[in-house]
């Protein structure tokens, strides 16, 4: 497995991590009503979509180099 | 004789050397860290009704920083990204921008480890102290004004010790009152002033222990895991060091050898930032 192939792995394994991360600081402002939380979950929820739209630009720039 | 597929691929499995032994070494790894895991979930589902999580204090929620959990959570990720900027940068035959992201990478690996150092700091003066009366208390000690520190073991103190050397009182910075799932409680408000300073006596003191391996096993688990992950961290630092800087050197004799070298450094790189992915919810939010 190539550094493309483990970089793709490790960029989903970090969307999966914040995508929970949003949700336990959701739950957390539900608890605790700390607005503080409600600001973290959306940086969570924010950096999802980054962290997509960078994998789907790193595949896209590394084209052409294998997953081998 | 010369070595063969040293740089160049083995035709029939389109593989060179050194990314077949980096691959058996992650292997390796990842059964070590494995058990590590296995162990940490195995004591903590066995424990004892009430022991874990503690009843009383809560414990081990809202033991950890998240808030500084989670920014080490991100420079891990910046380090990864950057380290396949640097390899794809050689691809695309630009050595100065490599060496820029190797620097960065190597950067928020230190930074990492600098924060991670102030969390243990912080541990070691953190203290879990058992009144007689049956209530505990934690929060910071002093003893004799000064506040104990993690590279001084002579720092840590028992109540035996307090005895011996005399000390009648000592100062508890102590926490403000946590739920169940280890969140500030909502009317115990916010910064210095939720962390009233209170004197105990030593005679009323019945046990008390840092949050340090011997005084719980969620502590024993968290040390030994995250300082061997910090131990990763500092050799791939060293290694990403030396190919930055004096292994680079190969870039001018024999540059897809050296492109090989920085795949196989990136993915050990990788491996370490992906047991931190699995490592931050598991001991700090979970």
């Amino acid at each position: 497995m190539s550094l493309k192939a483990f970089h793709t792995i490790f960029v989903g394994a970090a969307v999966v991590l914040m995508a929970f991360l949003s949700g336990w600081t959701f739950l957390a402002y539900r608890r605790t009503g700390s607005a503080e939380y409600v600001v973290w979950s959306l940086v969570s929820a924010v950096s999802v979509i980054g962290l997509i739209a960078y994998g789907r630009f790193f595949l896209r720039k590394l084209r052409n180099v294998s997953f081998l | 004789m010369e070595i063969p597929y040293t740089y160049k691929a083995r035709p029939d499995t389109g593989l060179y050397n050194a990314k077949v032994g980096i691959w058996l070494f992650l292997a390796s790894e990842i059964m070590l860290f494995g058990a590590l895991f296995s162990a940490y979930i195995l004591l903590r589902v066995s424990a004892p009704v009430g022991f874990w999580p503690d009843v009383a204090l809560g414990w081990p929620r809202g033991l950890l920083n998240i808030p500084i959990g989670t920014f080490n959570t991100a420079v891990l990720i910046t380090s990864s990204v950057t380290v396949v900027l640097a390899w794809a940068s050689l691809k695309m035959n630009n050595f100065a921008r490599f060496r820029v992201y190797m620097v960065i990478t190597v950067v928020c690996a230190l930074a990492f480890l600098g924060i991670k150092s102030f969390e243990y700091n912080d541990k070691f003066s953190h203290y879990v102290v058992r009144l007689k009366d049956g209530k505990a208390l934690t929060g910071h000690i002093e003893v004799n004004g000064k506040h104990p520190r993690f590279w001084n073991f002579n720092d840590q103190w028992s109540v035996a010790k307090l005895t011996e050397q005399k000390v009648e009182k000592i100062k508890v910075e102590v926490d403000p009152p946590r739920d169940i799932h280890g969140h500030v409680k909502k009317d115990a408000g916010h910064g210095a002033a939720a962390h009233a300073a209170q004197e105990v006596a030593v005679s009323d003191i019945e046990s008390m222990g840092s949050y340090t391996p011997a005084t719980h096993p969620f502590f024993a688990v968290y040390f030994l895991i995250t300082a061997l992950h910090g131990l990763h961290v500092l050799g791939g630092a060293l290694v990403l060091a030396y190919f930055a800087f004096p292994g680079a050197k190969m870039w001018k004799s024999n540059p897809e050898q050296f492109i090989n070298r920085i795949e196989v450094g990136g993915l050990f790189w990788h491996f370490v930032d992906l047991v931190w992915i699995f490592l931050f919810p598991v001991v700090y939010l979970l």
